[in-house]
């Protein structure tokens, strides 16, 4: 057991594969790693190539040693290939397939539909990296600039653990994918990532907070999914990144959190009652409510976005053939195949939204969808317990699933938050009362300043309850190389 | 009196539900509804697994409870409640609170770090009271008497001070602990902490059947609280807490073989055991071993007692480092020389081995052992593992 759990280091590349014994898969890796780390100097963090860094590494996949923390300077930091250990007798949980034995290699008819999964998770993973690029410069404390580095070499992980199953399994094409990982850009003009939410830069670290939460939940739901696969490395590796995912989940939900708790002190300091009183609230130097809920909005309705359309048949096709499942399918008490069931989508016609009963086999990706918006629900109550806390009135609540959408059924429909039909020139002009404008980026932007003492916290950001790794309130998680 | 267990909790403020401990637990005692995630006491085994992945830290939480907090209650919090203050607890059938001040809590579990794992009382232990008197409700006890156990010209000044509980109830057992508050500010401005001193006499006192109990304290050079009790004349009044520790204690067998290993006021339990031994099992023999450490026959307290007791009832084995004339010797240098008695015991399921004193010794110790157990062709980690986990293992040091 140990021997499967233990990460090895014999390797320029950790790893718990045996990969010193898989000539081929090794020289691969080894031939795209300096790309790789040329990719990581290009396009990961700008600057803070020198600072030694407080991260987290596993230095094993079983509980004890999965998180060791020391200083690393990034480019240093030893990205590894970590797989969950296999469950013996595992069987393939839904579809055609299933109660077969998981594969272990690819099924040569499931080949093609296999690997477009893999790249499109794949390219996602370098692409959050490109855009958190120039965060760093105005992290609001030490402690959250370490967090967004962990964030970031644990999302170049990511990266490594597809570009592994490319490499060991899909031959000459995984190679080839390996390698366009490395090249789109996001954002670039000929070469961009393959998801629209992935080529839009991460302008501040509100934005940041409410990426992390909303965008990379969205990514959580897929690897769930994608956990549940027939093919077991892609299961195991994804059940792997679920654990790192959860930290990603982590810096979002307590960041928002933070962000809204030294608003609400803020605003009680002052003997502020009113939270529309945006003026007199952002003269405090903290974003007030009203802009956290437009900044909700828009990345809660960007991620939806990222479901894809409500009834796929991709969706179907990757559930029936067992590559893809459901959100904890193992937990769900059904047949797993859903011969006949129907799932509840909803429908936009003739001005009306619609609910409408479909098979449940078509319907994947909107019970993905639903699961997701449960999952997002859960932060949004803690944060309006923040709020309560303090005795302010007002509430946030995820907004109805037609607002704000550009793909899916809803597309481009005038709906309001509350999920109300109006027209095409109402909603354009009253879009401002529900998302950010320019002056909302532009204010948030002018608090955007760098904090660089151990335990000190920019004015618009609360300090966390509890450090990382236990460690006190004034520890130095980063050590600046020029400081 | 309050029957209570140590119950593992999720701080639902801190937790962001992403289940990686409901997938990481091996025995799934971890659930969730749509708002929070939460252990199940009647499942949990504290097998902390759970700790280490948990990206928030929220996952390490414990209180005290007397009835643990169903699912449904930790499915409808929104935050964490408040440790109740219990005083007069008694543990539940798992046994493992050692006391209920976080701060008491901490000392002990860094005394018993040398186990090397969590550990258990042994099986046919008396049941313990633990914290029937809390720092902030201490009892007063009065010093019946304070005698300097080594000789005048000793680099060691040790005390046996004997402490008369009155009218108030103070139950314990041997092996535990008892806190003391020295009078006055401490550096921060608080009030002092309580200090913690293993207690030296047995259950019933110092004679039979006198509400006592005694310590055996050192005098640090600077001790805040060791000196005031080295000073303390005979009718003082002192602020007592405890009783504490709930491991740490004999078994009430009279199978068991007892290996004790101690330096100096590390000696006090043990001096308890013997005591305890020689009330109720009197007729028993040959199965308690002491390995005692010392820098010099003066400075070992208890010596001159120690002398009396036949070496048929305890087997002791001195160990004195600076004794002039006479070559280096230290505990694991006695236990080596006695491997021919130690090794058989190692395999036998009703031996105890229990180490009290300084943590400098534990390396030696350690080494000893291992030693010892590999010239029989045994494992010392295992067996150490095993004895540790039931109830047959203990270390309290500092």
């Amino acid at each position: 057991m140990a021997g499967i759990m233990d990460v090895s280091y014999d390797t320029q590349i950790p790893n718990n594969i045996g990969l010193s014994s898989d000539r081929r898969v090794l020289k691969a890796l080894e031939k795209w790693h300096p790309g790789y780390i040329d990719w990581w100097k290009g396009s990961g963090p700008d600057g803070f190539l020198e600072d030694l860094v407080y991260l987290r590494t596993a230095v094993s996949v079983d509980p004890k040693g999965w998180a060791k923390f020391d200083y690393v300077k990034m480019p240093d930091y030893r990205w590894g290939i970590l797989l969950a250990p296999q469950v013996e007798g595992r069987i393939i949980p839904c579809g055609q397939h299933l109660g077969e034995p998981a594969w272990q290699e690819v099924p040569g008819e499931y080949r093609s539909l296999m690997r477009r999964l893999i790249v499109i998770q794949g390219d996602t993973e370098p692409a959050s990296v490109e855009q958190q690029r120039f965060l760093g410069k105005t992290a609001p404390s030490l402690y959250d600039m370490r967090n967004l580095f962990q964030v970031n070499v644990e999302e170049g992980r990511h990266l490594w653990a597809m570009v592994y199953l490319l490499q060991k399994y899909f031959g000459a094409d995984g190679r080839e994918e390996a390698n366009e990982l490395l090249k789109r850009q996001s954002g670039s003009e000929e070469k961009p990532r393959m998801l629209g939410a992935f080529n839009e830069e991460t302008p501040d670290w509100l934005s940041f907070f409410m990426f992390t939460y909303f965008t990379d939940r969205d990514g959580k739901m897929q690897l769930e999914a994608l956990a549940q696969s027939g093919f077991d490395p892609l299961s195991r590796t994804c059940r792997f990144m679920l654990t790192e995912e959860a930290h990603h989940m982590f810096v979002g939900e307590t960041g928002v959190g933070r962000t809204i708790q030294r608003t609400c002190e803020a605003m009680n300091a002052a003997g502020i009652t009113d939270p529309y009183d945006i003026d007199k609230i952002r003269a405090l130097g903290v974003i007030d409510l009203p802009t956290i809920r437009k900044k909700m909005n828009l990345h809660y309705t960007l991620s939806l976005d990222l479901f894809g359309r409500e009834v796929s048949t991709n969706a179907a096709n990757a559930f029936n053939a067992g590559i893809k499942g459901r959100y904890q399918e193992v937990k769900i008490d059904d047949d797993h195949q859903l011969q006949d069931a129907t799932y509840a989508v909803s429908e936009f016609t003739g001005g009306q939204i619609l609910v409408k009963d479909v098979p449940a086999l078509t319907a994947i990706n909107m019970r993905l969808r639903d699961d997701y918006s449960r999952d997002a629900a859960g932060g949004v109550k803690r944060w309006n317990a923040i709020i309560k806390k303090h005795g302010i009135d007002f509430a946030l609540e995820l907004p109805h699933e037609g607002f704000h959408r550009k793909i899916g059924v809803f597309e481009g429909a005038p709906i309001t938050p509350d999920g109300l039909v109006i027209t095409s020139d109402e909603w354009a002009a009253r879009r401002d009362e529900w998302l950010p404008s320019k002056a909302d980026g532009d204010f948030i932007q002018s608090l955007m300043v760098a904090v660089h003492g151990p335990g000190e916290y920019a004015g618009w950001i609360a300090p966390p309850r509890v450090g990382i790794d236990n460690k006190p309130g004034d520890y130095e998680y980063v050590k600046l190389y020029m400081a | 009196m309050t029957t209570a267990t140590k119950q593992h909790l999720i701080d639902p403020e801190l937790c962001i539900r992403c289940y990686t401990c409901e997938e990481i637990c091996p025995i799934d005692a971890i659930t969730h509804n749509d708002d929070n995630v939460a252990v199940d006491a009647s499942i949990c085994d504290n097998c902390m697994d759970c700790i280490l992945p948990c990206p928030t830290g929220s996952i390490d939480e414990w209180r005290v409870v007397e009835t643990p907090y169903s699912l449904d209650e930790q499915f409808e919090w929104m935050e964490l409640p408040e440790q109740e203050d219990f005083t007069n607890v008694s543990n539940g059938s798992e046994g493992t609170i050692e006391a209920i001040d976080e701060s008491i809590t901490a000392l002990l579990n860094e005394a018993h770090q040398g186990a090397g794992g969590k550990s258990n009382a042994p099986a046919s232990a008396s049941k313990p009271a633990i914290n029937l008197y809390s720092p902030n409700h201490p009892v007063e006890a009065t010093v019946q008497g304070n005698f300097r156990l080594t000789e005048q010209g000793a680099d060691a000044d040790i005390r046996h001070i004997i402490l008369n509980l009155g009218a108030n109830k103070f139950p314990l057992l041997e092996g535990q602990t008892v806190g003391i508050t020295p009078p006055g500010i401490a550096k921060n401005g608080k009030p002092h902490m309580p200090r913690l001193y293993s207690v030296s006499s047995p259950r019933d006192g110092e004679r039979p059947n006198t509400n006592n109990l005694s310590l055996t304290v050192k005098r640090e050079e600077q001790g805040i609280c060791s000196n005031y009790i080295c000073d303390l004349e005979k009718g003082a009044k002192v602020q007592l807490c405890g009783p504490f520790g709930s491991t740490f204690l004999m078994p009430d067998d009279p199978q068991a073989k007892l290996i004790m290993i101690c330096t100096g006021t590390g000696s006090a339990p043990f001096r308890g055991f013997t005591m305890r031994h020689q009330r109720v099992m009197p007729e028993i023999n040959g199965v308690m071993h002491l390995f005692f450490g010392a820098r010099t026959a003066d400075s070992l307290p208890y010596f001159g007692p120690l002398k009396k007791v036949p070496q048929h009832f305890l087997t002791k084995h001195f160990a004195l480092s600076r004794e002039p004339d006479t070559p280096k010797q230290y505990v694991q240098d006695r236990l080596w020389a006695a491997q021919d008695s130690i090794a058989p015991m190692l395999a036998e399921p009703t031996t105890y081995i229990y180490l009290c004193g300084l943590k400098a010794m534990e390396d030696g110790v350690e080494e000893a052992l291992t030693k010892i157990a590999a010239a029989t062709g045994q494992n010392w980690l295992e067996i150490r593992d095993t004895m540790r986990e039931t109830g047959r293992y203990h270390v309290e040091t500092y």
